[in-house]
């Protein structure tokens, strides 16, 4: 990076530091209250507690349990049983949902079936589901990766559908008459084609994943950054609640960046 | 492909407007729901799964007849679409404004854009615990939830739509000697309408989502409130009819604000072109 684009980005993100340090300056002066706002610099150095916290027993080589130690401790234990349950639950209704998405606009008897029950699940707010895989499926991972996998299924079916039906027409025609196999037809057109509706389809399902995750850790959980965030609210611990916090607006942020990142590689191919 | 063209408008029955599918063809177009909702009631009738686990579907409408009966599923339906109303509305107030600035004032852009492009990806129910200790433990934090969780997409909406503004609609008015002020008014502003209401029809469900949680989170009523007791009572017949509740409000809510976009935008190519 040259220091004309490190200049760039600082001066992009500024506002946001201006915030920042206008949250510290709010701290030391006393504008407000510390159980109400902890000083930012409270709330970084409590999240580097959290960082140091991991408890293990020691081996003796420092190297190997400053290593040991980071994956014990609070941040990414949680951090590592969210990222579990979203990923596991994201990733199944990919799976699924792309392929009963294609599936639909292939099959005119598979799109008679479930169009209709696809069109009905749509407007149910998600998060309402969460009580009712509690009933089913109790407190554990199951539960929220069910919720996390039901809650992005339907966008994803949705975008796979529009997508595999919006295909050119000429482009199936032509793949035909050139002697493409039905069987490779759907993968090497059909998929490929669809791809741009069906990427923004899972970053629509990526954000859902995340409400979905923290609304069911923030209800009923043992572990993960919801849990963190709601158990330190609910002991006063504010500081290291603010911090739990930080880092799901962080982590969401990242995710959705870096999903943007592969997305434009994926499509790299397109015109535009 | 003149021939396939009004095959495919006949097809999604806009053409006819008059026509009213008989009963045959709904029957025919949603069987899958209908075959879904017989299974579901013979599996629960012959307690294939006992009834906590899956209480049959007329236990579940009996239920939702019941409840509203006793009056305290019309009363919680009311408060949380009073707070996801609310909530909505002044999203709508706050971000408007600030996407139309953000496109037309630069230091408005420069302050507000990496501001809406963390805040918008992150999910805001994470801040619940904050907002309770901002704004105690009533109404108010679920509103102001709702409302930041809205602001989002509106302002980007409303951002990109002002932005897209047809230049030649503003050169023309300028020549034709329009002044700043009424420019923003008469031309900027129902130019940018159809975006600014893509943004709403995001927000809604966001708005609904959101208070939904804090209620199931915090209590004090509403829907969400409503089905976590009957999950804590393990009263599933009321975990459904609270589910199948909320759903209907959500769908509800959406139509009756493309009903609104309909009638906002009578004037807009889209709605004409529906109508005709």
């Amino acid at each position: 990076m040259t220091v004309r684009s490190t200049i760039v980005v600082l001066w992009r993100y500024a506002p946001i530091f201006i915030l920042l340090a206008a949250w510290q300056m709010a701290s030391e002066l006393k504008f407000v209250p510390d159980s109400l706002l902890p000083s930012f610099f409270d709330v970084v150095h409590r999240w580097l507690e959290f960082l140091a916290d991991g408890e293990i027993a020691k081996s003796g080589t420092f190297l190997w349990d400053a290593v040991r130690s980071f994956f014990a401790s609070t941040v990414v234990t949680n951090t590592a049983a969210s990222m579990w349950r979203g990923m596991v639950g994201l990733g199944l209704s990919i799976i699924l949902g792309v392929t009963l998405g294609i599936a639909m606009a292939w099959f005119q008897k598979l799109r008679d079936f479930f169009e209709p029950i696809v069109m009905i699940s749509y407007p149910i707010p998600k998060p309402a589901l969460i009580p009712i895989f509690i009933i089913w499926l109790g407190l554990g991972h199951i539960s929220k990766i069910a919720v996390i996998f039901a809650g992005c299924l339907i966008p994803i079916v949705i975008s796979a559908f529009n997508g595999a039906r919006g295909v050119d027409r000429y482009l199936i025609w032509s793949a035909r008459n050139m002697g493409t196999r039905e069987g490779k037809l759907l993968w090497r057109v059909v998929v490929p084609a669809s791809l741009p509706d069906i990427l923004s389809g899972i970053r629509m399902a990526l954000a859902i994943s995340f409400i979905l995750l923290v609304s069911s850790e923030m209800l009923a959980a043992k572990s993960g950054l919801g849990f963190l965030i709601f158990f330190l609210g609910e002991s006063g611990e504010y500081a290291g609640m603010f911090a739990a916090v930080l880092t799901i607006t962080l982590l969401g942020f990242f995710a959705d960046r870096a999903y943007l990142t592969i997305m434009r590689r994926i499509l790299i191919w397109r015109e535009e | 492909m003149a021939v396939s063209d009004t095959q495919a408008v006949a097809a999604t029955g806009r053409s006819g407007g008059l026509a009213v599918p008989s009963p045959l063809v709904i029957l025919k177009k949603y069987y899958s729901v209908l075959l879904l909702i017989i299974v579901w009631e013979v599996v629960a009738r012959l307690n294939l799964v006992t009834p906590f686990l899956l209480p049959s579907v007329s236990s579940i409408l009996k239920g939702v007849y019941k409840a509203t009966l006793e009056a305290d599923l019309i009363r919680d339906t009311a408060l949380t679409t009073y707070r996801a109303l609310l909530s909505f509305c002044v999203a709508l107030v706050i971000a408007v404004p600030i996407g139309i600035s953000m496109a037309r004032i630069r230091v408005i852009h420069w302050f507000f854009d990496p501001i809406v492009s963390i805040g918008f990806p992150t999910p805001k129910i994470s801040f619940l615990p904050i907002f309770i200790l901002w704004f105690g433990l009533f109404d108010r934090p679920k509103i102001f939830l709702a409302t930041l969780a809205c602001t989002f997409p509106i302002v980007t909406a409303t951002y990109l739509g002002t932005m897209g503004v047809d230049k030649y609609l503003l050169w023309s008015a300028r020549n034709m000697g329009t002044s700043e002020n009424s420019l923003l008014r008469k031309v900027i502003f129902p130019a940018t309408l159809p975006q600014v209401l893509n943004g709403a029809q995001i927000a809604m469900p966001i708005s609904i989502i959101v208070v939904i949680v804090s209620e199931m989170l915090m209590g004090g009523g509403g829907l969400g409130n409503y089905i976590m007791v009957a999950q804590r009572f393990a009263d599933s017949v009321s975990v459904f009819a609270g589910l199948l509740v909320i759903s209907v409000l959500g769908y509800l809510l959406q139509k009756i604000l493309e009903k609104v976009r309909a009638l906002v935008l009578h004037w807009h190519e889209e709605t004409q072109h529906e109508s005709k």
